[in-house]
């Protein structure tokens, strides 16, 4: 039997909308009806997991084929935890992102920046028995984009999580610190809240820093939780918080 | 960053590049060997403006059939040029209800979808039921949605006998049911 605890109402202001409209991508593709709230059976409840074995893990990104990449090199780490503060344990991270000059080896991207043939655009990594992960990359390149006039990303780094539930997958962005321009990216600012927007900005951390290396940053995520203590009174609670 | 009362970390869009990441042959959850009443699913996705979606990640969960060495009950597909996804996998059976009062009535087969795309700033949830299995009637989550119309964007047409397919619509007229969970 699955815990069918419901997952934590997610507070208010800390997730953008799907109409997020300085986001120009979304008119076409937000919907427009209300979401219906579904109460948590097994199917939210569980969901896929996955094992290195099947899922190999490429933690890190700056050598392909015996060739090391252009750019700055760094070492990433953080912890992924639940709502509650429990580190979620053997998880996989996927991540993805451009190159140090700015341009994704995709054939989607046309922006006019070298391509690395020494750069592994994409890896894999697993949390340990504590939740944490670590992988080495190149700090990406700011690119443009034709969102609005002079529209440029700020540096970032994608994360898809999938956590231990179907209502714990998250997609985010890793951002750096000091970056002058979060303060004029609509995808950023999607995010209502402050301090929401600003937990997706990864430290710098000098005791991460590898002397001679690598410089280092420091990025925790928190996934969905559900209420520690299970419903045992056999009334269905799965419509409140409507 | 230590957080002493942790909130989920924001989400943000999976933007037009995520096929970066390895998926070729994902979207055949036979792929590890799994055996059994093999079906296919088929669909596409528009938008607000009957266009397709070229660019979405699609991808699939299933609590039914159990997990187990052959089969994780995962898959992930690239929409196509015209907004075309296809999935195979294993006929999922009906599964357990939800907590409560309810929690007696099974849950009719269905597997769940996400749906993440540059545009969409959160991934999109739903689900996809099977035309002809039983229990669409009672099903709990069926249940909850008041409109037949908006109840059948749902259920897949059976095109064969192990064959189903369904026109997604992330926004307007036919615009499909989404959920927040």
């Amino acid at each position: 039997m699955s815990d069918l605890t419901p997952y934590r109402p997610l507070v208010g202001g800390t997730q953008p909308p799907y109409d997020a409209g300085i986001y120009g991508s979304t008119k076409l593709r937000a919907p427009k009806q209300a979401l219906v709230q579904v109460p948590t059976s097994i199917t939210e409840a569980t969901g896929p997991q996955f094992s290195e074995s099947r899922y190999p893990s490429v933690i890190d990104l700056t050598k392909v084929n015996g060739g090391e990449a252009q750019g700055q090199r760094i070492v990433v780490e953080g912890r992924v935890l639940d709502e509650n503060g429990r580190p979620v344990p053997h998880t996989m991270i996927e991540i993805w992102q451009a190159n140090s000059t700015g341009r994704y080896h995709h054939p989607g991207d046309q922006h006019d920046a070298p391509l690395d043939p020494y750069f592994q655009g994409a890896g894999r990594v697993f949390t340990d028995s504590e939740g944490r992960y670590r992988y080495t990359s190149i700090k990406p390149g700011a690119y443009p984009w034709r969102n609005h006039h002079n529209a440029w990303r700020p540096n970032h780094i994608h994360y898809s999580l999938f956590g231990p539930g179907f209502g714990t997958r998250v997609i985010t962005q890793m951002y750096f610190e000091g970056d002058p321009l979060l303060k004029l990216d609509p995808i950023f600012h999607s995010i209502p809240d402050e301090a929401a927007r600003n937990r997706l900005i990864a430290d710098f951390d000098i005791d991460l820093t590898v002397p001679e290396w690598a410089l280092g940053y420091r990025f925790d995520i928190v996934l969905r939780g559900r209420d520690a203590t299970p419903f045992e009174d056999g009334n269905d609670h799965s419509h409140e918080g409507h | 960053m230590t957080l002493a009362t942790p909130i989920a970390t924001a989400s943000q869009t999976i933007g037009p590049y995520w096929h970066l990441l390895p998926y070729k042959g994902w979207n055949d959850l036979t792929r590890f060997g799994a055996t059994g009443d093999v079906i296919t699913i088929t669909g596409r996705i528009v938008d607000g403006a009957g266009d397709p979606v070229t660019d979405a990640c699609v991808e699939l969960w299933q609590p039914s059939p159990a997990a187990d060495a052959h089969f994780d009950g995962f898959g992930r597909c690239a929409s196509d040029a015209e907004g075309r996804f296809s999935f195979t996998t294993l006929r999922p059976g009906p599964v357990a209800g939800v907590h409560g009062a309810a929690g007696n009535v099974q849950q009719a087969p269905h597997v769940a979808i996400t749906i993440m795309a540059r545009g969409l700033m959160k991934a999109l949830a739903t689900r996809i039921y099977f035309e002809g299995d039983a229990g669409h009637d009672i099903d709990p989550v069926l249940n909850l949605i008041e409109d037949p119309a908006r109840r059948a964007t749902l259920i897949a047409k059976a095109t064969g006998p192990a064959a189903y397919h369904l026109d997604m619509v992330l926004q307007g007229a036919g615009e499909t049911v989404f959920f927040a969970i």
